[in-house]
């Protein structure tokens, strides 16, 4: 899948949780997923379960802590469909 | 002590949303009460229900994709009707990041809580090892606090904010306990009352007691029968009902809309015992409530006008109604006027409570009483207080109604309201 791809279906995936008015509109690969969407943390951990669903990957607990901005999202995911 | 007032109201029940939904259905009689299809699919003796229509479309329009993730039914209620409530009382839906209101708290009771997201959620998932995959959100949703904790972020609430729960008392008692906060000045306003999914894993339990009506699925709006000599069991129902209860130096300050003032309340329990048992109220113990009520009112019995009962369609009606004659020690012919708005809506469980307290002030504020449906034929031991029962709406000029309920675990409560009209 490319890269485009992959980032294009994550904004899509986290956009649910985002709760910052208007945040998606300015959206970019080192938006911070809390501090920028106001997505609540708590949420990080069903974004990463629609990660796994959708793209058919596992997701280690470890690795999901990497995860801090849409990059790093797309990152971990493109990692884990080349494996 | 502070006087204590009534400045807004929130209602989602099966026959209506909204207080003049609400009230349009309650004057013309207008029940709730259908068959459920799950509940015939489940084979369930009792397969009609008390469920508020359209809720996927008005949610909608009252939270964002983002707050719906985590709100099941019983929260979903809670939090319209406390938006409602809270609009209906003068005050501007917040911002997200608004100021925190530390003059405002809510008591929002449920009796049995998040079983839609119990049920089809988190045993379903953990019986299948996946633990896992459980997400984010299940705490806030199965945790009792669900209902008011929801609210009380989406309003910014600073006072307490909580959840009680004593099973079909749940609602009257949250009325009571925040309305003894708002009277010894603890807080200036509190949001009160019950709210109650329609899960048939709720109403599962009862109709393994046999306490459901099954002999009626046929004429659905037949089914709930108060004071009926056919009554079968109760009939389950669902919504929410909260109440804005605020001091009247608060009302009067900010110009506020006053619809009725709580005079007195009561919660107390009959221990199970002298005949009180985890499904029957000692007899001693509801007197003891109602009049522990009216010494706080400081009213004689006989200025009891109207009475909302618990009257759930079992055979406890009876008994409830000779628990009265003896608390207000009038004869039967004296008897205030009585009827039940469990025969519209059915038994909402925790949220009956607070769905009767808004249909109490409603009819004050108004000026009618709403028909008691469904029971033309009157239990043969009610028939002494027969003109006392009100089976089709009419005008109501009284100015004092009582609500009363009872719970599993010998639990009572009671209100009373009076009507607001300036010269109080």
């Amino acid at each position: 899948m490319e890269t485009q791809a992959i980032y294009e279906k994550v904004v899509s995936l986290i956009s649910p949780y985002v709760k910052k008015e208007g945040a998606l509109q300015s959206v970019s690969h080192s938006t911070k997923i809390l501090e920028d969407l106001g997505v609540n943390s708590a949420r990080l951990v069903d974004i990463v379960l629609a990660f796994e669903d959708t793209f058919d990957i596992e997701v280690e607990d470890e690795a999901a802590d990497s995860i801090w901005t849409i990059g790093d999202a797309v990152k971990l995911v493109g990692s884990k469909l080349n494996q | 002590m502070h006087r204590v007032v009534v400045t807004g109201m929130g209602v989602i029940a099966p026959n209506g949303h909204g207080l003049k939904e609400f009230e349009e259905a309650l004057k013309s009689g207008r029940s709730g009460i259908r068959h459920i299809k799950a509940l015939e699919d489940l084979n369930f003796g009792c397969q009609v229900g008390g469920v508020c229509e359209n809720l996927d479309e008005i949610k909608k329009s009252y939270f964002t994709e983002e707050e719906l993730l985590s709100m099941n039914e019983s929260i979903t209620l809670a939090g319209i009707a406390g938006i409602d409530c809270w609009i209906d009382a003068g005050l501007t839906r917040p911002h997200p990041d608004s100021q925190v209101d530390w003059d405002t708290g809510a008591i929002i009771g449920t009796g049995i809580g998040g079983m839609d997201t119990i049920s089809g959620k988190l045993v379903p998932k953990v019986a299948e090892s996946k633990v896992r995959r459980l997400g984010s959100t299940m705490v806030e949703q199965v945790m009792c606090s669900g209902v008011s904790a929801k609210l009380g972020g989406l309003l910014g609430l600073g006072g307490q904010v909580t959840t009680n729960s004593s099973a079909c008392t749940t609602g009257t008692e949250a009325v009571v306990n925040a309305f003894l906060m708002v009277r010894h000045g603890q807080i200036k306003r509190m949001i009160a009352g019950g709210a109650e999914g329609s899960s048939p894993y709720t109403w599962s339990g009862f109709d393994g007691m046999r306490v459901l009506n099954s002999m009626h699925n046929d004429c659905p709006e037949k089914a709930s029968r108060p004071m009926s000599a056919s009554a079968q069991g109760f009939v389950p129902g669902s919504g929410a009902g909260l109440l804005m209860l605020e001091s009247l130096e608060s009302a009067t300050a900010r110009g506020a809309r006053i619809y009725a003032e709580i005079i007195g309340g009561h919660v107390n329990s009959g221990g199970s015992r002298g005949g009180g048992s985890m499904t029957s109220p000692n007899p001693e113990g509801v007197v003891r409530c109602v009049r522990q009520t009216m010494l706080m009112a400081g009213i004689q019995p006989s200025e009891v006008n109207a009475i909302n009962g618990h009257l759930t369609a079992t055979f406890a009606d009876p008994k409830e109604i000779q628990n009265w004659l003896n608390a207000l020690e009038l004869s039967p012919e004296k008897f205030p006027l009585v009827n039940s708005t469990k025969s519209l809506i059915g038994h909402a469980l925790g949220a009956a409570g607070g769905i009767e307290c808004v249909t109490a002030v409603l009819q004050l504020h108004r000026s009618f009483l709403h028909g008691s449906l469904n029971c033309e034929d009157l239990h043969p031991e009610l028939k002494m207080i027969e003109k006392s029962v009100v089976q089709k709406s009419i005008s109501f000029d009284g100015k004092i109604i009582a609500k009363s309920s009872f719970g599993f675990g010998d639990v009572n409560g009671c209100v009373l309201f009076k009507k607001w009209d300036n010269l109080n």
